[in-house]
């Protein structure tokens, strides 16, 4: 095949369009739409005793002002419990518009639409709520304590306790394991909350015809928001089509659906007849989407004189804040994915899902994973430390062998399917890293340390995804996919695979994504999945295109089907050239005319000739008009990325500010698509893991406020505070699927903070227990604080 | 109270009708159509809304339409010139310098005044004049590079 893309560094289709400002972001849409803006609850726990809304009604260009009390029906319900599980026994969500209660600081409590947001912003100023207030649960351990509630009728404040062990080989477990083990170790870990904040915040514009409600969201998954809001509505899903365009990042964070701005801003469209938009502030996105990250660890952990793992032992207290839409798929993630590349020989792990008076929290990028790598990668440098060897050999001891694949780790991932790794090397790996940072030419001084960390990652999750492609009789090939794009180069990539399956110029490809005109069947983009499970649906269906137009031209070429092969766009016999016939003409023969509209597909119209033959209807049975084809893929469970950072700090002696002065990634996320983008994927983690490292966390105080909710206050990295970072692939191909790919999306976030711990523990000497660190917690624990 | 001004955008003289609070990016993006500019913050901290002001980067949520009557104004709209994009905006491109796009207005703008002021930037210069943009998406690293590939593509066009 002549067009070989796939594993090419093609540049991106979707540039030339976000480079000139003819990008189609949420807030670019609608000029003329209503405005809609809302009251968010001032306090973290409070009961609503009265709405006084009489202010508002002489502002100027006012239109409609709802509270939960306007909602009919489904409207007026909570909104749903996405992913329940056995374990979430007291699972709760909130309510579009709050019903007596408010919960967290930024609830919506009142909907106000105007001619303009200003004017919608008038509004909500001169609107009353008095409240009364409740104590605000604050806090892991405040929460865990349970003197005060966050649901009345959810005691202690535990959303879910899960209890998951694996016995070793030998069927001992975990705690018997520790107890007999050579050499013990306790610790506390501290991780405290940070969020995606993505640059453009949610936002969504309805517009409904009277039949047909199109609705635009900056969402993570057009589909499942679409089902979500016919339900909602009680609409015929034909009728409700959902767009996600292009959308300013989401990482994680536009997976949760449906938001109440979701459900409110189509309804009251569709009550006032008018087109309207919410775009969401920056204030309203930190206190009004979704957190993550926050967690406290307990680990017990035995081990024999070589550092082998013997028995761990974790148990950690998980803030889910407010509610639990996404149910408890983060401590999950984290539980499962704690093991990392290594045999452990009995494991237990118990969470608590606790509730407190913040922010919901819900995925971001690595979604549970950085909490479990710390974990995990802590206890390696203390088993190192303890034993006296190198952090390097300890993890070595404890790596899962090439031989080993696939292997069981006897645990049920997130996707509710067997925790099996499918391919790996990951001695391979850290020899690589070794390499690339020098760690055996390392030479140790005051002041400066190094620190590596390992991770594995679950990536391309089920259920499934769709692709479809079409060739049309001018030669274009048009696909689509129904999972959505928030920067990650889908277009390009997709367009690579559908390129290179076809053999046709990438120049005559487009790909549409997240439109549920064009591909209704979808789950969306989360999970680092979209590669692995649209790329390879999408694969298939130009498999099933391509033998549709080799059958065809071979029909026209009197030839072999198996003697065929597409160049450039022509179908022809392989070694002749000549007798050649291109996609265009063969999508024109697929296709019997009536009606002809051009030279070219005149040939397909009923007197043309052609040879047909009357025995057999025009389009033959069990075939279908048109050079199209779908299919989808489902993998069988999810498949596993893995990657080794390596990181070099510098430290202050007087100031403890610290810097990155190297930082080393090898990564392996099986075939890779395109280099430049899987490169870029990993450069953005990396920031946003060193902005968790060292800078970002959500304050609250004691009264459940956010006191940094503002970028001046949230402390997320510019250029000035990342390094530069070195990079290198491995390829172990994933044999789960077609394309032999893994995902690549969340990778570079997983080990930061675990890394970077490292090599301050390393640089000072001290324990560095927690994440992130600023230089007066590390000034404050140096002397002894 | 409205205030009849003229903005001339990506030069063209634009005549419009404002209240005095109409924040230049809100009159940008909703008035004149132009939504190439962003608005990721409103506080002046992301960058995301940066055009130029006569030349000189400013960020549009932190601006009175009102307070610009009568000035020029830059928007990435306007960067391109009649043989298509322009060097930096070819840079991000080849040098893969934006991911979802939306930051990309600003750091293009910012990005295009440095150049003009300082054509040749070393490592420390690009980072200090970038350093007042946030991007979520690529970590930096490519938009560095950009910038100086965006260096060598207007001295190769110049050398011309």
């Amino acid at each position: 095949m002549t067009t070989r893309l796939f594993g090419e560094r093609v540049q991106r289709k979707e540039d030339p369009r976000l480079l000139t400002g003819q990008g189609r972001f949420l807030d670019d849409l609608g000029r003329d739409a209503l405005a809609v803006a809302f009251v968010r609850s001032p306090h973290a726990h409070a009961r609503i005793l009265d709405i006084d809304v009489s202010g508002a009604l002489d502002v100027e260009g006012l239109v409609a002002v709802y509270t939960w009390e306007d909602l009919p029906g489904r409207v007026a319900e909570p909104l749903p419990l996405l992913i329940p599980h056995p374990a979430l026994t007291h699972g709760r969500t909130a309510y579009a518009l709050a019903k007596e209660f408010v919960r967290h600081v930024g609830e919506p409590v009142v909907m106000v639409v105007a001619e303009d947001r200003y004017l919608a912003e008038d509004a909500c100023a001169r609107i009353h709520v008095h409240y009364e207030l409740l104590k605000a649960v604050v806090g892991i351990e405040e929460a865990a304590h349970g003197a005060a509630l966050v649901h009345d009728d959810v005691p202690g404040n535990v959303g879910a306790h899960l209890v998951q062990e694996v016995p070793s080989r030998a069927g001992e477990n975990a705690r018997e394991a520790i107890e007999t083990a050579p050499h013990t170790l306790a610790f506390r870990l501290d991780i405290e909350r940070s969020a995606c904040t993505p640059l453009e915040g949610r936002g969504v514009h309805a517009r409904w015809d009277g039949t047909d409600l199109r609705v635009y969201s900056s969402t993570q998954t057009s589909t499942s928001v679409r089902m979500a809001i016919a339900a909602k509505l009680d609409l015929p899903l034909p009728h409700v089509e959902v767009i996600a365009p292009d959308v300013g990042g989401g990482f994680g964070v536009k997976i949760v659906h449906p938001w109440p701005e979701e459900i409110l801003v189509p309804w009251a469209a569709m009550l006032l007849g008018r087109e309207l938009k919410w775009t969401e502030d920056r204030r309203e996105h930190f206190i009004s989407s979704a957190h993550e990250r926050g967690q406290v660890q307990y680990v017990r952990v035995g081990f024999d004189d070589e550092g082998h793992v013997l028995g761990l032992d974790v148990t950690i207290m998980h803030d889910h804040g407010a509610y639990t839409p996404y149910g408890i798929i983060v401590p999950i993630v984290t539980s499962t994915q704690l093991l990392g590349p290594y045999k452990i020989g009995a494991y237990r792990v118990e969470f608590t899902s606790i509730y407190t008076n913040t922010v919901q929290v819900t995925p971001y990028r690595g979604a549970g994973r950085p909490q479990g790598v710390f974990c995990m990668e802590r206890t390696m440098d203390k088993i190192a430390q303890y034993l006296g060897k190198d952090r390097t050999e300890v993890r070595a001891a404890n790596f899962i062998q090439p031989e080993d694949f696939p292997y069981d780790q006897g645990m049920i991932f997130q996707d509710g399917r067997p925790l099996i790794y499918d391919s790996g090397d990951y001695p391979a790996m850290l020899a690589l890293l070794k390499r690339l940072i020098g760690w055996d030419t390392f030479e140790k001084r005051p002041g400066i340390g190094i620190g590596v960390g390992c991770y594995v990652e679950g990536t391309g999750v089920g259920p499934y995804e769709g692709g479809h492609v079409q060739i049309t009789s001018d030669g274009r090939v048009h696909v689509s996919t129904g999972l959505t794009s928030q920067g990650q180069g889908h277009e390009t990539v997709f367009a690579q695979i559908a390129a290179t399956e076809l053999g046709v110029p990438i120049e005559r490809v487009s790909v549409v994504t997240g439109d549920t005109r064009r591909f209704g069947y979808a789950v969306g983009t989360f999970a680092s999945r979209a590669a692995v499970v649209s790329g390879n649906a999408i694969a298939l269906a130009c498999r099933k295109v391509r033998e549709k137009a080799l059958r065809i031209a071979a029909e026209a070429l009197e030839a072999d089907p198996g003697d065929l092969e597409i160049t450039d766009g022509l179908v022809h016999v392989v070694g002749a050239p000549a007798a050649s016939i291109p996609l265009s003409t063969v999508a024109v023969l697929s296709n019997p005319l009536r009606y002809s509209f051009d030279a070219e597909t005149a040939k397909a119209t009923q007197f043309s000739g052609g040879g047909a033959s009357y025995d057999k209807p025009p389009v033959a049975e069990g075939d279908e008009p048109g050079l199209e084809g779908r299919d989808y893929y489902s993998p069988l469970r999810s498949t596993f990325a893995a990657g080794m950072h390596a990181a070099i700090v510098e430290t202050d002696k007087d100031t403890a500010e610290i810097r990155i002065l190297r930082y080393a990634v090898v990564h392996d996320c099986g075939k890779l698509i395109n280099p430049m983008i899987v490169e870029g994927q990993i450069h953005g983690g990396v920031a946003q893991g060193v902005g968790g490292a060292l800078y970002e966390r959500m304050v609250y105080d004691s009264h459940g406020q956010l006191l940094n909710a503002s970028f001046m206050d949230f402390l997320m990295p510019y250029a000035t505070e990342v390094p530069r970072i070195e990079t290198d692939h491995l390829e172990t191909p994933s044999p789960l699927n077609p394309l032999g790919i893994k995902g690549a999306g969340e990778a570079g976030v997983i080990p930061v903070a675990a890394v970077i711990a490292g090599a301050i523990e390393d640089a000072e000497g001290l324990a560095i227990d927690r994440m992130p660190i600023s230089p007066s917690e590390l000034f404050h624990l140096r002397s002894g604080g | 109270m409205r205030h009849e001004i003229t903005l001339i955008v990506n030069g063209v003289a634009q005549r419009v009708d404002v209240p005095a609070r109409r924040l230049l990016c809100d009159c940008l993006r909703h008035d004149l159509g132009l939504t190439g500019t962003h608005v990721g913050c409103e506080h002046g901290v992301c960058g995301c809304c940066t055009v130029l002001l006569d030349g000189e980067p400013v960020r549009s949520c932190l601006t009175f339409a009102v307070t610009v009557d009568g000035r020029e104004i830059t928007t990435v709209e306007g960067l391109a010139g009649p043989e298509g994009m322009s060097p930096v905006q070819r840079a991000f491109a080849e040098c893969h310098g934006l991911q979802c796009g939306f930051c990309t207005p600003g750091f293009l703008c910012t990005a295009t005044a440095l150049l003009r002021d300082n054509p040749a930037p070393t490592d420390e210069e690009v980072l200090e004049g970038i350093s007042g943009n946030l991007c979520r998406c690529t970590g930096y690293q490519n938009i560095i590079k950009s910038v100086h590939r965006a260096a060598e593509l207007i001295a190769e066009e110049e050398g011309r």
